[in-house]
């Protein structure tokens, strides 16, 4: 089921944030240490030769304690971050080139994002928020709402229609945050932390949910997470990053069986510890 | 000795030389005024025909019909009973006592001046709040604005546009506009950058997040500026009639100079009744527009 070609396509993407991000590339790219950088220009390195292949219809999970970079790395497929160095595609869309009309088509149309803290509109309608991709690209009111509701019904939501996020509890809003996202029909959903904010038993709820929609719809799926629970239960493939660079990539079993360094085995024997329990 | 007097008296300027040089900055504004002065009126004329007009309107219609159509839009506006009951006994009061005319007048003069702020403010303050270096052009402006004497840029104006509606209410703007410009700009500043990325992230234009997103969110803060707007606008009302322009105001300047204590304190009076009744109006309207801020019942 993942054998197509790769539908997106990373390859050397850098990121490095500070004044003149230029000026340190050569460092960066000698392998400089993130800590020896950061001291000597004040500059710090979010990502660093970051290469990746996500087929279409797969859920790639992006894994890393806070700060590896993982937020950072989803925001450059839809370009909320521009990247230093590197190349990203998607198909055969150039998204780094694309025009600032372009980008925002491309937004529109093939990628879309559900957020940590959700990030719902509180001045609209739980309705309105589901429809907003919608009302961006100016599709008729009718035509609109009649789709956010059949979103809104696929993620159980039936009957809120007309309240407002602040009505709702966190499960419900990050709900109303999928419903949102998969309104626009995307070819890409980026999931940015999105059920680390829910109480544990909301979580493998909504794990539960995404893992029906993904059976149904098979989006290709980027979910980005602090914990290798989640990540072994939704992930076809799982990258663990550290400290801005790639670990290791592979499929649930492998990143159990075959941990890469003592970074991915102390992720790991903490889940098998807990699997005993 | 001697030569150190400069460090007890204060080395001024040679006297001939201040008065050449105020005779030659008042020359030359002079001149400027002169030339220039008939082509920047006509370029108000617009404005006047309007004031003008607003004015006598709610002159000529009979108090009834201009009293039915304020409740009116005080009900519409906070949908509360007791406070259209309130306006309706305020304004009564003050047709008994004979300043309907006058209120009328100054009614008159701040609506525009309102709508005027709200029309040239809110674009100012939006502009302000996306680029850090027009903020930083704007902001000593808005606090000179606030801050000089409201009889030194009189002069300028009264000497370029004579007596009138017109500096009358260039003077009430000068005052009154920058609430709305400051609290516009913050409002927008304000608004949750998680939601301004989620609309990004959804292919919305900068024009799009403005419209959609930053100011029906930043509208609490800007209400609250207008509001601040029109209170300005108000106290600026007894200064505004110093040069010409009727209303409330007139018969207030009159009694400082004879000492009426009550004609004062009723024409007071009556310029404390349109400020409650703008103010309750405004924010109950705005109250009414946040619907989603209420009835929060979780967590």
């Amino acid at each position: 089921m993942i054998d197509r070609a790769p539908l997106i396509r990373v390859a050397a993407l850098y990121k490095v944030f500070g004044g003149d991000p230029e000026s340190v590339m050569a460092m960066v790219r000698d392998g400089a240490p993130k800590d020896e950088v950061l001291a000597s220009t004040g500059h710090t390195i979010g990502l660093r030769n970051i290469n990746l292949e996500i087929s279409a219809g797969e859920t790639f999970v992006v894994m890393g304690l806070s700060g590896s970079g993982k937020s950072t790395v989803i925001r450059h497929f839809n370009r909320l971050i521009e990247p230093t160095e590197g190349t990203i595609h998607v198909d055969d869309v150039d998204v780094l080139n694309l025009s600032p009309t372009k980008l925002e088509e491309f937004r529109r149309h093939r990628i879309s994002m559900v957020f940590q803290r959700f990030a719902l509109f509180p001045h609209r309608t739980v309705l309105q928020n589901v429809a907003f991709g919608l009302t961006i690209q100016e599709v008729p009111k009718e035509e609109r709402d009649a789709k956010a509701r059949e979103w809104l019904s696929a993620v159980g939501l039936d009957g809120y229609e007309d309240q407002y996020p602040a009505q709702l509890s966190g499960g419900q809003q990050q709900r109303v945050g999928l419903a949102r996202a998969l309104c626009t029909d995307p070819d890409i959903l980026l999931m940015d932390e999105a059920f680390s904010a829910l109480d544990p038993l909301i979580r493998s709820e909504m794990q539960d949910q995404l893992i029906d929609l993904q059976n149904r719809l098979r989006k290709t799926v980027v979910f980005i997470t602090h914990d290798l629970n989640e990540a072994l239960r939704i992930g076809d493939r799982i990258a663990i990053l550290r400290d801005g660079e790639l670990i290791q990539v592979g499929p649930p079993d492998e990143i159990v069986s075959k941990p890469a360094n003592d970074y991915v085995e102390a992720f790991v024997s903490d889940v098998t510890r807990y699997r005993q329990a | 000795m001697a030569d150190s007097s400069w460090l007890t008296t204060f080395p001024e300027m040679d006297r001939a030389d201040l008065v050449a040089m105020r005779k030659a900055l008042d020359g030359a504004y002079r001149e400027f005024s002169r030339n220039y002065g008939d082509m920047i009126e006509g370029f108000f004329d617009p404005l006047l025909y309007f004031l003008v007009w607003f004015e006598k309107m709610l002159l000529a219609a009979p108090w009834s019909i201009v009293l039915a159509a304020l409740l009116g839009l005080t009900y519409a506006a906070s949908r509360s009973t007791k406070l259209t009951a309130g306006i309706a006994g305020a304004f009564l009061l003050i047709g008994y006592f004979g300043m309907w005319d006058d209120t009328m007048r100054t009614l008159s003069i701040i609506t525009v001046a309102t709508l005027l702020s709200i029309v040239l403010g809110v674009p100012i303050g939006i502009a302000m709040a996306r680029s850090d270096s027009v903020r930083a052009a704007i902001t000593p402006v808005l606090d000179i604005m606030q801050t000089m004497p409201a009889f030194v840029y009189l002069i300028p104006v009264v000497m370029l546009l004579g007596i009138g509606k017109v500096p009358g209410i260039i003077a009430v703007l000068v005052y009154a506009i920058p609430p709305v410009i400051r609290l516009t700009d913050l409002g927008i500043r304000l608004v949750d950058r998680d939601v301004l990325e989620a609309a990004t992230a959804f292919g919305a234009t900068r024009r799009q997040c403005l419209i959609e997103v930053q100011l029906p969110l930043a509208l609490p803060t800007i209400m609250a500026g207008v509001n601040q707007t029109i209170m300005m606008a108000l106290a600026m009302v007894v200064i505004a009639s110093m040069i010409g322009v009727k209303g409330l105001g007139q018969p207030v300047l009159k009694s400082i100079t004879n000492q009426y204590f009550t004609m004062g304190l009723l024409n007071g009076l009556a310029i404390v009744a349109i400020a409650i009744m703008f103010d309750r109006v405004s924010q109950a309207y705005a109250r009414r527009t946040q619907r989603h801020l209420k009835d929060v019942e979780h967590d």
